[in-house]
């Protein structure tokens, strides 16, 4: 099968993406490959948590409803944040590539920041909604409103951890063919990230507020 | 999307790592287009005066072009370089499968809903 990269040759195996010792050739992209099929499985799993959204949703059990809860200009803000972010992102990886360590630090405490304000805006409107009586207990809309939205936060959250540690590896170690190779799986997982949001802030948001 | 291509044959090498990695420009044209694509959904809900199937279907439309404008510019998906490939190639099976999964989810259960109303 052609479409196979030639890093999957068994030839050309051996490659962890970890092994510090020997540097051989296309374990980065080996790892990196192996980082987006995980996010495939991962899509998955926000799959099925879309599916249950879509078939839950209208089971409000007398309680609110999309339309009553979602505020879209606040829900604006956030995706500004998040897409915002994905092109600091962006900027980062470029400056990576370039072996420019303090530009790189830079755009990834750039990042950092609007992905941070992201994920306060989002613990924010589930404070507001559980405080008002709304929590994920009152129906099976809500249940599952706050588990997607919560699994996407969850990774948002996973990635700034992530990211923290990216930060003190390049401060520390300066841009090392490994450190890259991390660099552009925590960008792969940023920008999926983003995608799924488009979709969250499509199918729950704007149709919920229709 | 890898860093080290020790034996590329096509294309060259300048153009197979900006394919993988994308420059400035990509990230900005991409940036721009989907700053567009996020501000009309939000419009049309927002300040919109459509009908309930437009508004629906231009959020949808939107929303589908925005994935694969996120797809192309910042995840750098292709079909010109061998990872590219394997990389496009694993998401469009994933997405079969979400479609069927999402899909398939759906008809059941509304079906199953209606049958059960009336």
């Amino acid at each position: 099968m052609s479409s196979v990269p030639s890093s999957l040759n068994p030839n050309d195996a051996g490659g962890h993406g970890d092994s510090h010792d020997h540097e051989h050739h296309d374990t980065g992209g080996n790892t990196v490959f192996g980082f987006w099929l995980y996010l495939m499985t991962d899509c998955l799993l926000f799959a099925s948590f879309f599916a249950t959204y879509a078939v839950l949703y209208m089971n409000t059990a007398g309680g609110v409803s999309g339309k009553d809860i979602f505020e879209l200009d606040f829900v604006a803000v956030e995706t500004a944040a998040l897409l915002l972010s994905s092109i600091t992102f962006g900027f980062a990886m470029i400056a990576a590539h370039a072996q420019k360590k303090a530009l790189t630090l830079t755009w990834l405490g750039v990042t950092f920041a609007f992905g941070a304000v992201f994920i306060g805006m989002e613990i924010y409107e589930f404070h507001h909604l559980i405080v008002n009586g709304n929590g994920p207990q009152e129906s099976a809309f809500l249940t599952a409103f706050f588990s997607l939205v919560g699994l996407h936060g969850a990774h948002v959250t996973a990635g700034l951890i992530w990211m923290t540690i990216m930060i003190i590896e390049v401060a520390r170690r300066g841009l090392g063919s490994h450190t890259v190779t991390r660099l552009s799986c925590l960008s792969l997982f940023w920008h999926f990230l983003d995608i799924v949001w488009i979709c969250v802030f499509t199918v729950v948001y704007l149709i919920g507020a229709m | 999307m890898s860093k080290s291509h020790s034996h590329s044959a096509t294309p060259g090498r300048a153009e197979e790592q900006a394919a993988d990695h994308g420059d400035a420009k990509s990230y900005v044209i991409g940036f721009v287009l989907s700053v567009i694509l996020t501000a009309i959904p939000f419009w049309a809900v927002m300040e919109g005066d459509f009908s309930k199937s437009t508004t629906l279907w231009t959020v949808v439309v939107a929303a589908i072009v925005q994935l694969w404008v996120h797809l192309k510019f910042f995840l750098h998906l292709n079909f010109v370089t061998e990872d590219g490939r394997a990389s496009t190639f694993s998401f469009l099976f994933s997405a079969l499968v979400i479609v069927m999964v999402v899909g398939l989810s759906v008809w059941i259960i509304y079906e199953s809903n209606a049958m059960m109303m009336y």
